[in-house]
């Protein structure tokens, strides 16, 4: 029963919602929202990787350099911040979700579930390893060859059109790299339209365009980042004026990090 | 041997239109700081025992309630489709509070109390407001006023349902309010927990002795009146549309303890359920007899044909329009199908007995939506009745909009019960019964939508104004359980746990049950004999002594027990059955749902003669049968005493009952 | 018909429990699946042995109280029916059933395929009512509610609290009968004035009694016998956001 006085408490709320389980749904909905957002403008950036290495590595200056350089660190700060929340409490709810029910069934079956949304939190693990792995090799660039790629056009800055190009020379990056998106696809397909629902627009007019979202954007962002591994694998993307020469020993032995 | 010595209908003076209210301007009242010192125990959750039970708390008294389902939505009012009755005219078609009234009365075959059955109508219209403010989600027009649909025996409209779940939106409606006070602390719940024997001290009911049927555990509990709200005695007959755990064990073990058994011949039998397949079946279902609104019952008209459909060389397709028989049509043309349950139920029955029956047993007849189906539409029909077809084809495997619906009558409910007074209080003092569980308000034969109705005005507002009447003249909680009665009644109760374990036999419980129930089917069914009668009181004490010698319970009385459950419920039963077939036999006329082959209309009757009724009709006794009966127990094996409560009915005149 | 059933059995509550094959031969097609194991039961208790405990009442649909797993499915594959409603004939001749009580932390088992299933009254007790005195309603078309939303109303209330919608969940969670229960009350002119205590008391109460979350994959709206769609999920999961906004700021 909840009375007036445990009303009054703003701290008690916010804490009453953090424990309920629809409070941390509605966590993992709203954060799940920014990640969309965020892999939705991450892909049309790289997408900007056909159009050459000028309008790719242009964008890639302004990411750094908007607020004077203080923008990317706000905009990695809330991705951070939505990432670990999203997470933190992703797994809080499959701990609690794996006590309620002590005793499984001798004979399991399921009438409705989708493949994707039985095996949310192994996507999600994975995507979070190959998060971490990407930021090593893209971001962070531990490689110290694709960390000294300058942009032949303007040494004074990275030359990240060049870097992608060689960062997917190796077939085992590439690899992980469509394993990885294939599950983080597989992810949003559930993920998507299980945020609506989790919000409460889900409803007997919306329910069939909900789940067709969920899957397009789904697709769109598994053509969309992998049409570039892909085409490089395959030699349809090249980098005509490479900076440095590529070294596939280097990036191999990014793969241990 | 009869007298009518002791009983006392506390029926209040004045007109009959104003006795219910001069008595609730008079009736005792409890002062409420008073009120909480008194407890009170309800046995049951249905629609009776949780209305009362939640309203009861409301007002301030310390309820005790008692299920032997694991939850108290479960009890079986939850099992009603229909609808219930109300007497607010809001379809302008000329209902009254009278007329609901009258329904009810001649509905009963002049059978019952005229003052019960006149606050009933009364009561009737505030159910319907109480039910909506609690957002019970009545049937409603596109004008967002409250729907009606008519039923069985009137010829207004005056039935509000919730598609084919009134019962259930009903019953939902008193659980939650039930809840909520269980929450406030005015209601302890004991559910799984099953009362085995009433606690009668210096003549007033003081508790009652229980069985915790998770744990096993024998306990007593002291109140300062018992309220049983335990519903009919339909199982007594095995197959029935009642829940498989419904018995008459409170209401018989009350009876052992003084309280009298009113009218236990009076058993409804429902004309619309899905026939009997074959004998491992375990009940029956009941489909609404809102289906009689647009699907006309019909047999062959000739036993050849009939029994070609039977073998399957004949579908009902097969049989043209004038080789049929809407029997309830022919004969009760301004009724038609929607004649009382009654005889609905007996026609079907006559039709079978000719050999005209199409069921593969033999036992049923076609109820047929072709005609509505083409007037209407199917989207119609479907919007209407769409879950029953859904249900009678998930059982039966046809499908009824494509091939007609086979129904047989099975037993459905039971107006007799246990006597009580305008107070709905018993014989003996402080134990009142409300709902099925009473004799009160339905005489020879119920009404469809009218059960429902009872029990709510039962809890919700008759209870709650008689209660007080007798409450006002005890001490609360002068009686504790350390009295001598409760240590007698509890030990009473562990040996006869005791001796059914003991017995170790070799047939299940559930054997004995069926044969039971098939006895009483035949011999005190949809008509009855004197020879069949007293044939099955020979059968019964076979019975009973095949019982306690050969029935075999496993387990023990330590933890749940579902045999030892039904053990002590088939026992009661089997000695229930008997007082039905006395009361049986001892009625020689045909009223309601009492219909004794003796006593039918023939044709040298001059109403027959005038076309007023027809052969074969049941035929009233008034001169000599206006009368309640009531049972006084008198030991085991011995033949109970009757005593007399006559009926006198100053506002309508006594006819015979005619539908045509 | 011959088959052969693989039942859990357990003592009792504190019991640990396994799988019992039993053989449940010459049944005939037409039987429920409630009454094929009143026959295999009768069998047993002639034999001598303790019947399989389950619970069951009304069979036919609509108390709620028969709740067995069958082949891994609450009730049955087949939409909109309970337990007591399945019938022999949808088996074939020789199958393997497995039957299983309706699992979950909130559940405990009480003996063999029997649960407590008191959580849910515990909800409903938490505000799963609209606060009436007896006797105090308005006459009861004094409210005009549309149809629609009459009809809506009715769709929610269709809930039997059977618990197929904890037992199919994979995180036993009791979200579809609480949206059930919010839904039929909220959407009413009646139910409007305790909304906000109503939705919060009630999910408070499910946390407290041990149910998981719903993760959105609708396993409980397929198994509903009353084919209570999950989009009452996602007006509660509304109604919750905004009740428990309005806690915090007002």
């Amino acid at each position: 029963m909840i009375n007036k006085s445990q009303m009054n408490s703003l701290g008690q709320s916010l804490l009453n919602f953090w424990r309920s389980s629809i409070g941390k749904k509605l966590i993992v909905a709203v954060t799940g929202i920014i990640l969309v957002g965020f892999l939705l403008a991450h892909m049309a950036g790289n997408l900007l990787v056909f159009q050459g290495r000028e309008p790719m590595n242009d964008y890639a200056y302004f990411l750094h350099h908007f607020l004077h350089g203080a923008g990317i660190w706000l905009f990695r700060l809330v991705l951070l911040g939505a990432f670990v929340l999203h997470i933190v409490t992703t797994i809080c709810l499959v701990r609690e979700n794996r006590a309620a029910r002590e005793e499984r069934y001798a004979c399991e079956a399921t009438v409705k579930a989708s493949g994707s949304s039985k095996i949310m939190i192994w996507s999600g693990l994975t995507v979070l390893g190959f998060v971490i792995f990407h930021i090593f090799h893209f971001t962070v660039r531990v490689d110290p060859d694709l960390a000294a790629m300058k942009d032949p056009l303007d040494p004074s800055r990275h030359d990240v059109y060049g870097m992608v190009i060689a960062g997917f020379q190796n077939p085992l990056v590439v690899l992980f790299y469509i394993i990885a998106v294939t599950l983080l696809c597989s992810h949003l397909r559930h993920g998507v339209a299980s945020l609506f629902q989790t919000l409460g627009f889900r409803s007997e007019k919306t329910r069939v365009a909900i789940g067709y979202l969920g899957i397009a954007i789904a697709i769109i962002l598994w053509l969309g980042f992998l049409s570039i591994p892909s085409l490089v694998t395959f030699g349809l993307l090249e980098d005509k004026g490479a900076a440095i020469e590529h070294s596939s020993h280097s990036t191999a032995s990014l793969l241990k990090c | 041997m009869a007298s009518n010595g002791s009983l006392d209908s506390a029926i209040p003076g004045g007109e009959l239109s104003e006795k219910w209210t001069n008595y609730k301007s008079k009736a005792n009242l409890i002062n409420p700081a008073n009120k909480r010192k008194y407890k009170i125990i309800v046995v049951g959750t249905g629609l009776a025992g949780g209305s009362a039970a939640a309203t009861l708390s409301e007002l301030g008294y310390q309820v005790d309630c008692f299920c032997y389902q694991d939850s108290p939505r479960r009890a079986h009012s939850i099992a009603a489709q229909g609808g219930i009755n109300a007497a607010k005219n809001y379809q302008n078609d000329g209902d009254s509070v009278y007329r609901l009234f009258y329904d009810t009365i001649k509905g009963g075959d002049f059978r019952s109390r005229e003052a019960n059955v006149h606050r009933l109508a009364e009561v009737s219209v505030n159910i319907i407001d109480q039910c909506v403010a609690q957002g019970v989600p009545f049937a409603r027009e596109y004008g967002g006023l409250l729907d009606n649909r008519s039923f069985g025996g009137a010829q207004v409209s005056r039935t509000f349902y919730a598609r084919g779940q009134t019962g259930q939106q009903l019953l939902i409606g008193a659980y939650q309010a039930l809840e909520k006070e269980i929450a406030k602390g005015g209601v302890t719940m004991h559910k799984r927990t099953e009362m085995l024997d009433l606690v009668v001290v210096d003549g007033h009911a003081k508790g009652i002795i229980t069985r915790n049927l998770q744990t096993g555990e024998v306990s007593s509990h002291a109140a300062d009146c018992v309220l049983l709200a335990t519903g009919g005695y339909g199982n007594v007959f095995f197959l029935s549309t009642n829940a498989m755990g419904c018995n008459v064990m409170a209401a018989f073990r009350a009876h052992k303890r003084g309280a009298y058994m009113a009218n236990p011949c009076y058993t409804q039998i429902h004309p619309t359920c899905i026939p009997v397949s074959g004998d491992y079946q375990s009940k029956l279902t009941l489909m609404s007899e809102s289906l009689r609104n647009d699907g006309r019952i019909w047999v062959p008209k000739s036993a050849e044909t009939a029994k070609k459909i039977r073998e399957g060389q004949l579908t009902a397709a097969d049989v043209a329009e004038e080789d049929r028989d809407y029997y309830l049509e022919r004969k009760y043309p301004s009724f038609g199908n929607l004649a009382p349950r009654d005889i609905a139920s007996r026609s079907a029955k006559e039709a079978c007995d000719e050999g005209r029956g199409v069921a593969k047993t033999g036992l049923g007849v076609f109820l047929d939506f072709s005609d509505a189906i083409e007037r209407l539409g199917e989207d119609t029909i479907r919007a209407r009745y769409g879950n029953l077809f859904q249900m009678y084809e998930k059982i039966t495997g046809d499908n009824p909009y494509k091939t007609p619906m086979m129904i047989y009558p099975a037993v459905h409910y039971t107006m007799g019960g246990l006597w009580v007074d305008y107070n709905l209080m018993s014989n003996v003092n402080g134990l009142h019964v409300l709902g099925e569980a009473n004799f009160s308000d339905h005489g020879a034969n119920r009404l469809g939508a009218s059960a429902l109705m009872q029990g709510l005005a039962d809890g919700y507002f008759v209870i709650p104004a008689t209660l007080p009447n007798y409450l006002a003249s005890v001490e609360p909680g002068t009686v504790t359980t350390e009295a001598q009665e409760f240590v007698e009644a509890e030990k009473a109760v562990k040996d006869r746990i005791e001796k059914l374990l003991s017995i170790n036999g070799k047939r299940a419980v559930d054997s004995f049950h069926r044969e039971l129930g098939l006895l009483i089917w035949d011999k005190c069914g949809m008509s009855r004999s004197k020879d069949g009668l007293e044939e099955a009181l020979e059968r019964l004490s076979e019975i009973r002594k095949e019982f306690w010698e050969n029935v075999r319970i496993p387990g023990s009385g330590e933890g749940v027990n579902m045999e030892l459950e039904k053990a002590g419920r088939v026992a009661d039963f089997i000695d229930f059955a008997e007082v039905m077939i006395h009361d049986a036999l001892d009625r020689e006329e045909s009223c309601g749902g009492h219909f004794r082959e003796e006593y039918q209309f023939t044709k040298n009757d001059e109403d027959v003669k005038s076309g007023y009724t027809n052969e074969g009709e049941a035929k009233r006794r008034d001169d000599e049968y206006c009368y309640v009966s009531a049972w006084e127990y008198k030991g085991p094996g011995e033949k109970p005493f009757l005593h007399k409560e006559e009926l006198e009915f100053e506002n309508v005149e006594l006819a015979v009952r005619s539908y045509k | 018909m011959n088959l052969t059933l693989k039942v859990w059995r357990q003592a009792h509550a504190n019991d640990t429990g396994s799988i019992e094959t039993y053989p449940a031969n010459d049944i005939p097609e037409e039987a429920s699946f409630l009454e094929m194991l009143d026959i295999v039961n009768e069998r047993i208790i002639e034999d001598g042995g303790d019947p399989i405990h389950f619970d069951h009442d009304c069979r036919e649909g609509i108390c709620g109280m028969c709740s067995l797993t069958i082949n891994g499915v609450p009730h049955t594959k087949d939409s909109g029916i309970t337990t007591c409603q399945v019938h022999m004939r949808k088996f074939r001749e020789g199958d393997t059933i497995w039957v299983e009580p309706f699992r979950a932390r909130a559940f405990p088992i009480v003996k063999d395929l029997m649960t407590d299933r008191s959580a849910f009254d515990r909800i409903i007790a938490a505000g799963g009512y609209i606060s009436v005195r007896t006797g105090s309603a308005p006459d009861a078309n004094s409210i005009p509610i549309s149809k629609d939303d009459a009809n809506d109303a009715f769709d929610a209330a269709a809930c039997i609290g059977c618990g197929a919608c904890v037992a199919a969940c994979k995180n036993a969670s009791a979200m579809l009968f609480v949206g059930a229960k919010a839904n039929h009350l909220n959407k009413l002119p009646q139910g409007e004035p305790e909304k906000d205590k109503r939705v919060l008391g009630m999910v408070r109460q499910m946390d407290a009694e041990g149910f998981g979350n719903c993760t959105n994959q609708y396993e409980c709206e397929g198994v509903c016998p009353k084919e209570i769609s999950a989009d009452v999920i996602a007006k509660l999961n509304r109604d919750y956001a905004a009740a428990a906004t309005r806690e915090a700021v007002e």
